[in-house]
């Protein structure tokens, strides 16, 4: 019970420190020596309080204090302890103090970093994030306040979902959200720095730490969703295209490209415009994702509990923030660019350019097919669904020249460029299209478009593989992730070609045989644990050569609340995971078996996380 | 419209029906492309769930029947909605939806074009 | 002149997605199918629950009649607390009871309707959930009103009170 208390009196504390730090911003606006002392306590002061907080809500759910709201909603006593501790950020209230927890500290850090910068210029980012800040604050006070109190306080709590019971997915919010939450700072800044007139190749070497560390944080929070989707849901797939992934997706597009603006901004003073408005649209996608997973007007596996109220308060918010940024875009930036800088087609700008062409297209996709069932069912009262066949048609087509693309720009030079030694660029491409007929040849289906797509995944490949032997160390962060994003549509490709499936129904001590593989169903063994009880089904998998495997898929009874789920067993190898779910068949003593061989799975997940190792490699060299 | 047929070569053998890997295909796509209505973000292929599965045995009835994909796909707009289609297909609800994307693309290429345009 | 316009069009635009967002945010969030617009009834084959026997459903529903379709299953933990009330139904004349026992064993649905009643005049037996499908139905329990071979309202779910009085005035 203190501990609801010290939670919720640290976050009205909080908030006040917010409000005062506008106050001081105002008065002080010049005072360099007050931004370093006065401020930066004042800020870090901030942080603490939101951490004793959150801290109050973690200890909350450890002891499994019932009287506090939050926690009977969504903790149990029989809950094994990890899962305790990660279900305080797994609902919408704990998960909102993490917001406020990541936006304090990236202000914070931010501060402490940019001791060289313009006075005024900090205390700006200060004040635009405090925006952001206070209004969270405002929010989870009013709406959302994980420190409610209920009474009498219960004996039992209702339980976490089980399936979010799984170590990828606990540590998948704080992962993503430093990645998504974290790119307000780069918001606030940017906001700054425009009013200020000061966007400059010298501000992008300084905002480009922010930009790489959000980026990273969020491809690996993607990755951990994925992984968690594939383990644990057990359909075997890892992406589907459901609005709560693209709406982690969508900043990701944006934050990439704005990624790769920074990188030439340092260098030239070009695609300011691009810079600014990218930063604005990463958090503003990521605000607005958040407001859809929320609101409770999108369907999904991923929803949380559906608040109308709440979600008009993230929709007012999130349009005062874009209608503030289109305000200072208009007002403050003039570009003035066009008129002195100019280029040829065949440069390296003309490429990031095209690079950004392209992920807007993409981000367009997802945005479109995730919001229109939206606008048409208000507009129309007609209501359909976007599914993945949607987003396959509009992006794998488009995927081929932004590959060849990918393997040529980097080659190019600044201002005019003529492609030295061609012959080695044919050279892999005509290795590329032969490698892909090869091993396409024995399939009979679109083997043209196949042919075409991984050929040019290929050319990627060898074109960066050669680099990295032939460049050394030079620009070995792009390399790798260039390298790594070859990788992963290679991997996903040839996912999707080779996996096999066998669907049948079997009842204990029975086998299924075709010509490659002999599925026999051993036995059958119960399991209690602490919070559920299970039914292991042990099969044994024997293959064309003779090689044997044990899978054991699980049904489990979880205790509460009382769900019913089934557990896939995977194995995972190197080259390919044999994959294997049961589920019980209403009134028959035979039990539904899916068996399915997905090759490369392994590689998707270290492909994203060479892709990521990219962004590292570029952050660390900095400091070296 | 032919789909792109990208998707998982998937070697289904069931015990009951005898149907050959063309039809397999076939159903596979139908089944994916078909809402779980009563899961949250699955296709009946994925799902398990009753409601799916007595929609798989009526898909296999419809194609046993002889009706095409796009009979099939009707029967079921017909009885719930077109809500339980995947791909939205091109009728005169999704016309902006399908062409938007590709407006935008046009209209960046347009813009790009024009920068190099004038600084020539 | 261009830089003049964009400003306020970008403007005007972000305004728009607001509105829609806004009234989007009103509108009911979960998708509720047509209950509403009346509905032709499906035509199918079926076998008769304590008979076996086939039966066709033309059979089964008259022109003039009003009935209220149930589907049912011994396993569904709601349908045991709308039986009472389907019960209370039964003995209103106006009305005829006829259940659906989907993807049921036989032995299980008979102990069922043993231990609490039989208030279905007819009853025909759905094993693979496809006749439900040919209903537009979900799973169970759902409930169909019919008045002229016509499907008026439809029930996702068991039902209570509220709906029972306002399926006694529908039929009035």
């Amino acid at each position: 019970m203190i501990y609801s208390l010290v939670g919720h009196y640290s976050l009205i504390v909080g908030l006040i420190i917010g409000l005062s730090l506008f106050y001081f911003s105002y008065k002080n606006f010049n005072n360099s020596t007050i931004v370093n002392t006065k401020i930066l306590s004042f800020t870090f002061l901030q942080l603490f309080f939101v951490a004793i907080s959150f801290i109050c809500l973690i200890l909350s759910f450890i002891f499994s204090d019932f009287s506090n709201e939050t926690v009977f909603n969504n903790s149990h006593t029989t809950k094994p302890l990890f899962y305790k501790i990660s279900g305080t950020w797994g609902n919408h209230e704990g998960s909102l103090l993490l917001w406020l927890l990541v936006l304090t500290l990236f202000i914070f850090l931010f501060l402490v970093r940019s001791k060289n910068q313009p006075v005024k210029y900090k205390i700006l980012t200060l004040v635009f994030q405090q925006i952001i800040i206070v209004g969270f604050f405002l929010f989870l006070i009013k709406t959302s306040n994980p420190f409610n109190f209920i009474f009498p306080t219960p004996t039992e709590g209702l339980g976490l979902n089980p399936i979010l019971q799984d170590p990828a997915l606990a540590i998948h919010p704080p992962i993503l959200y430093l990645g998504y939450v974290g790119s307000s700072i780069i918001f606030s800044s940017v906001l700054a720095a425009t009013s200020l007139k000061i966007i400059s190749p010298s501000w992008a070497s300084h905002i480009k730490k922010w930009v790489l560390i959000s980026w990273i944080f969020l491809t690996l929070g993607i990755l951990l969703g994925s992984i968690w989707a594939y383990y644990e849901l057990g359909w075997g797939g890892f992406w589907f295209w459901d609005p709560v992934e693209n709406v982690s997706l969508m900043p990701w597009f944006a934050l990439t490209t704005l990624l790769h603006c920074i990188l030439v901004l340092e260098k030239k003073s070009i695609l300011t415009s691009w810079v600014i408005i990218l930063s604005i649209a990463t958090f503003t996608l990521s605000m607005c994702g958040t407001f859809l997973v929320r609101s409770g007007i999108l369907n999904s596996v991923h929803t949380f509990a559906n608040d109308p109220e709440r979600g008009l308060f993230i929709l007012i918010f999130l349009f005062i923030l874009i209608f503030l940024s289109i305000l200072i875009f208009f007002f403050f930036h003039k570009d003035d660019e066009k008129k002195t800088y100019s280029f040829f087609w065949l440069s390296k700008e003309s490429s990031i350019l095209i690079n950004n062409w392209f992920m807007m297209y993409f981000l367009s996709v997802v945005l479109i097919g995730t919001v229109y069932p939206i606008f048409l069912d208000v507009i129309s009262s007609q209501k359909i669904s976007v599914g993945p066949p949607f987003y396959h048609k509009l992006i794998i087509p488009f995927l081929i020249p932004f590959l060849l693309m990918m393997a040529i720009g980097p080659k190019l030079k600044w201002i005019k460029s003529q492609l030295e030694d061609k012959i080695y660029l044919i050279f892999f491409l005509i290795i590329s299209i032969l490698l892909a007929f090869l091993i396409l040849k024995n399939f009979n289906q679109n083997i043209l478009i196949n042919t075409i797509l991984i050929s040019s995944a290929l050319y990627l490949f060898f074109i960066t593989l050669r680099d990295f032997f032939v460049k050394k160390y030079k620009n070995i962060s792009q390399n790798i992730a260039h390298f790594g994003f070859s990788l992963l549509i290679l991997s996903i490709l040839f996912n999707n070609l080779f996996a096999s499936e066998i669907i049948t129904n079997l009842k204990v001590g029975e086998t299924f045989e075709n010509s490659k593989t002999k599925i026999v169903f051993e036995s059958v063994d119960e399991k209690k644990k602490q919070n559920y009880n299970a039914i292991i089904a042990n099969f044994s998998i024997i293959n064309s050569n003779g090689e044997q495997e044990s899978l054991s898929p699980e049904l489990r009874i979880y205790n509460q609340p009382v769900i019913a789920t089934s557990e896939a067993d995977i194995k995972t190898t190197l080259m390919s995971d044999k994959f294997i779910v049961i589920n019980l068949v209403q009134n028959q003593d035979f039990f539904n078996v899916r068996y399915q061989v997905k090759p490369f799975m392994l590689w998707i997940w270290l492909s994203v996380m060479l892709i990521s190792s990219g962004g590292i490699i570029s952050f660390l060299k900095k400091r070296i | 419209m032919k789909v792109l047929k990208f998707f998982l070569i998937i070697i289904l053998f069931l015990p009951i029906s005898s149907l050959d890997a063309e039809e397999y295909e076939k159903r596979n796509k139908i089944t994916k492309n078909l809402r779980c209505l009563i899961c949250q973000g699955q296709s009946i292929y994925d799902s398990d769930s009753e409601f799916a599965n007595s929609l798989k045995i009526l898909v296999d009835k419809k194609l046993s029947e002889g009706l095409s994909e796009d009979q099939i796909y009707e029967y079921f707009k017909s009885k719930y909605g077109e809500w339980i289609l995947y791909d939205p297909g091109l009728n005169k609800n999704t016309y902006i939806l399908w062409l938007l994307p590709l407006l935008i693309f046009l209209v960046g290429g347009a813009i790009i074009y024009k920068s190099f345009i004038v600084k020539k | 002149m261009i830089n003049k316009i964009l400003p306020y069009s970008v403007i005007i635009i972000f305004v728009i997605i607001f509105f829609i967002f806004y009234k989007s945010l009103e509108d009911s969030k979960i998708y509720t199918p047509d209950t509403y617009s009346k509905k032709d009834l499906p035509v199918f084959n079926t076998k008769d629950f304590f008979s076996g026997e086939n039966v066709k459903s033309s059979s089964i529903f008259e022109l003039d009649k009003i009935y209220l379709l149930n589907i049912w299953s011994s396993w569904c933990v709601p349908c045991r607390q709308e039986h009472s009330l389907l019960m209370n139904l039964s003995s209103d004349n106006k009305l005829n009871v006829i259940g659906m026992n989907y993807k049921d064993n036989l032995k299980n649905a008979q102990n069922f309707l043993k231990e609490l009643g039989n208030p279905y005049k007819e009853i025909f037996i759905d094993l693979d959930g496809t006749t439900a499908i040919e209903w537009g139905a979900y799973g169970v329990p759902e409930s169909f009103l019919i008045i002229n071979n016509e499907i008026v309202k439809k029930y996702i779910g068991p039902l209570n009170q509220k709906l029972i009085d306002e399926i006694n005035l529908l039929i009035e």
